[in-house]
């Protein structure tokens, strides 16, 4: 069993959680070109190495970030959402 | 054929024929480097040889010949698509692989047994009916089936009558079957090889030269190779390998795993698919029971197996066969996919000049090998991607124009 340790509800099984892909920036709808809108919906990080992606802890709908090594599987960090506002 | 075959069998001493030959020295040049020795990279050596009389032609494979996904997947071949771009190139495909014996003159084992997809709610029956109709459209044997044609076609089904997972009726694909994987690749790899095409296993491109928009040459552990045209087939790697050249393919790797029972009596007749429970079941000629279901729930580069998923099969697969329940796993095995949003693949140009793609197989890519191959290869000597590749081009991403295939793809292959 994997475990996953949800920053609101501690480790718990992967099986709990539904992936939701990498963070991606959201582009700004008043000066985004097509061919930039196709980039943002069909391509997301994909490079061997370590990726920010949301999380949901199903049972309790939380969403949360991880960071996790694509070729280890390794997940490094998980953290709540405010943290990546903050950043911004 | 059955002339040798008589010779061989009469022969006293029955002579062993090296058919792959071992790899040679790597020139410092070839007209076509093809990157990625599995089977869409070698149906494309074999028809450039075959019927382009292109023969400088290098396959460069990082591991051992075909060890990717071709020697991984649960050999689902098909045709019932449902978009009319798509089921018209699988439809070929389903041609190609009815011939494909005759044509390498190695037994791959074509079984055209059929395949039945199964409904258990009304929403999947309406999907049904459409792909019904879109493969009779395009001249294909696809069929909706109520109860009683699904009994008939697999008696021993639980069809869960009034339960929660009742078998409302199926799609019959009459043209679907099941090939020997590995015999493709070597059928493939032994016709190009006697023509002239070199196998170059252990070499795997490290990066590549590009000059203005043009792949100079790709260097590769065994030193730099010049190439007048490369494709990249490197299956799993798609994504890593067309990164290399500086092209970013709208690619997310996810590992899918399958496994196969103890052998058993013939039991099976057909391929059997459900799409509510993500299972799948056809029995190998071995007798053995290979059961696949859908991707991984999550991006990862791993071949790695887990028990999640394994449980998960085994659920599907005794639900719809309770008997298997005592039934032993004899092996579980996974293989990097490298899916694409709309569950097509991307074949033609990129957007450096003499830079070919055979990529984004993803899940669904064996069926393909034939005829990804040959009309790659017609690409790459005419220069020039003919009508029947077109709609899966990588610019359809740009324009909106996608070929949405996922749900006839995520249960089934
Ligand atoms: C479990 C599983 C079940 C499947 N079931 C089905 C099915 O039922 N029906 C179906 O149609 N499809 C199925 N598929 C998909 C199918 O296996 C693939 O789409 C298909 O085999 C792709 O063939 P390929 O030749 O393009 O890639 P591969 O067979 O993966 O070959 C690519 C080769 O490129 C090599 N390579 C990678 N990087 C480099 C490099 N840098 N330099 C040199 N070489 C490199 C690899 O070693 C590999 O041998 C399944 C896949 C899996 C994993």
């Amino acid at each position: 069993m994997k475990l996953l340790t949800c920053p609101m509800n501690g480790p718990r099984n992967i099986d709990e959680f539904q992936s939701f892909g990498p963070v991606r920036a959201r582009p700004d709808p008043n000066a985004t070109a097509d061919r930039d809108w196709s980039r943002h919906l069909f391509r997301a990080e994909n490079r061997k190495g370590v990726v920010v992606e949301w999380w949901r802890h199903v049972p309790s709908n939380y969403f949360f970030l991880a960071e996790r090594d694509l070729v280890s599987n390794e997940i490094l960090r998980t953290f709540d959402a405010s943290e990546l506002r903050d950043r911004a | 054929m059955p002339l040798r075959l008589l010779k061989y069998g009469l022969s006293r001493d029955y002579p062993v024929s090296g058919d792959i030959p071992a790899t040679p020295e790597l020139k410092p040049a070839y007209d076509v480097v093809i990157i990625g020795g599995g089977g869409h990279g070698l149906s494309c050596a074999h028809h450039l040889a075959k019927y382009h009389g292109i023969k400088s032609v290098a396959v460069l494979e990082k591991g051992y010949l075909a060890g990717g996904n071709t020697a991984r997947n649960t050999t689902t071949i098909r045709s019932n698509y449902i978009t009319p771009e798509g089921i018209a190139f699988y439809k070929e495909g389903v041609e190609l692989f009815e011939r494909l014996s005759q044509e390498l003159d190695f037994n791959v084992m074509f079984s055209q047994r059929g395949q039945l997809t199964l409904a258990h709610t009304e929403a999947t029956m309406r999907s049904f009916h459409l792909r019904a109709e879109m493969g009779k459209h395009m001249g294909t044997r696809t069929e909706v089936v109520d109860q009683k044609g699904v009994e008939e076609l697999c008696p021993l089904l639980n069809m869960d009558y009034g339960g929660p997972l009742e078998i409302l009726g199926g799609l019959w694909h009459a043209d679907g079957g099941t090939a020997r994987h590995d015999a493709v690749a070597w059928g493939y790899a032994a016709q190009a090889s006697r023509r002239g095409v070199e196998i170059h296993q252990r070499t795997e491109v490290q990066g590549f030269e590009v000059v203005g928009d043009r792949v100079q040459a790709v260097n590769t552990n065994r030193g730099r190779v010049a190439c007048g045209q490369v494709l990249i087939a490197t299956g799993g790697m798609n994504y890593d390998v067309a990164l290399m050249a500086g092209v970013e393919l709208p690619i997310r790797c996810y590992p899918l795993q399958a496994m196969v029972t103890q052998p058993l009596k013939p039991w099976l007749n057909t391929l059997v698919s459900s799409v509510s429970l993500h299972t799948y079941l056809v029995q190998s000629s071995r007798g053995e029971v290979v059961i696949g279901g859908g991707s991984d729930p999550y991006q990862l580069y791993s071949t790695r197996s887990t028990l999640d998923m394994k449980e998960h099969l085994a659920e599907g697969a005794v639900h719809l066969f309770p008997f298997l329940q005592g039934v032993r796993l004899l092996r579980q095995w996974a293989g990097i996919t490298d899916m694409t949003p709309d569950y097509s693949p991307i074949m033609g140009a990129s957007p450096l000049a003499n830079l070919w793609l055979d990529c984004g197989w993803g899940t669904w890519g064996f069926k393909a090998t034939p005829v990804a191959g040959k009309r790659m290869a017609q690409t790459i000597a005419d220069g020039r991607v003919p009508d029947i590749l077109k709609p899966f081009a990588l610019e359809r991403f740009e324009t909106f124009q996608l070929l949405n295939e996922m749900g006839a793809t995520a249960a089934s292959h």
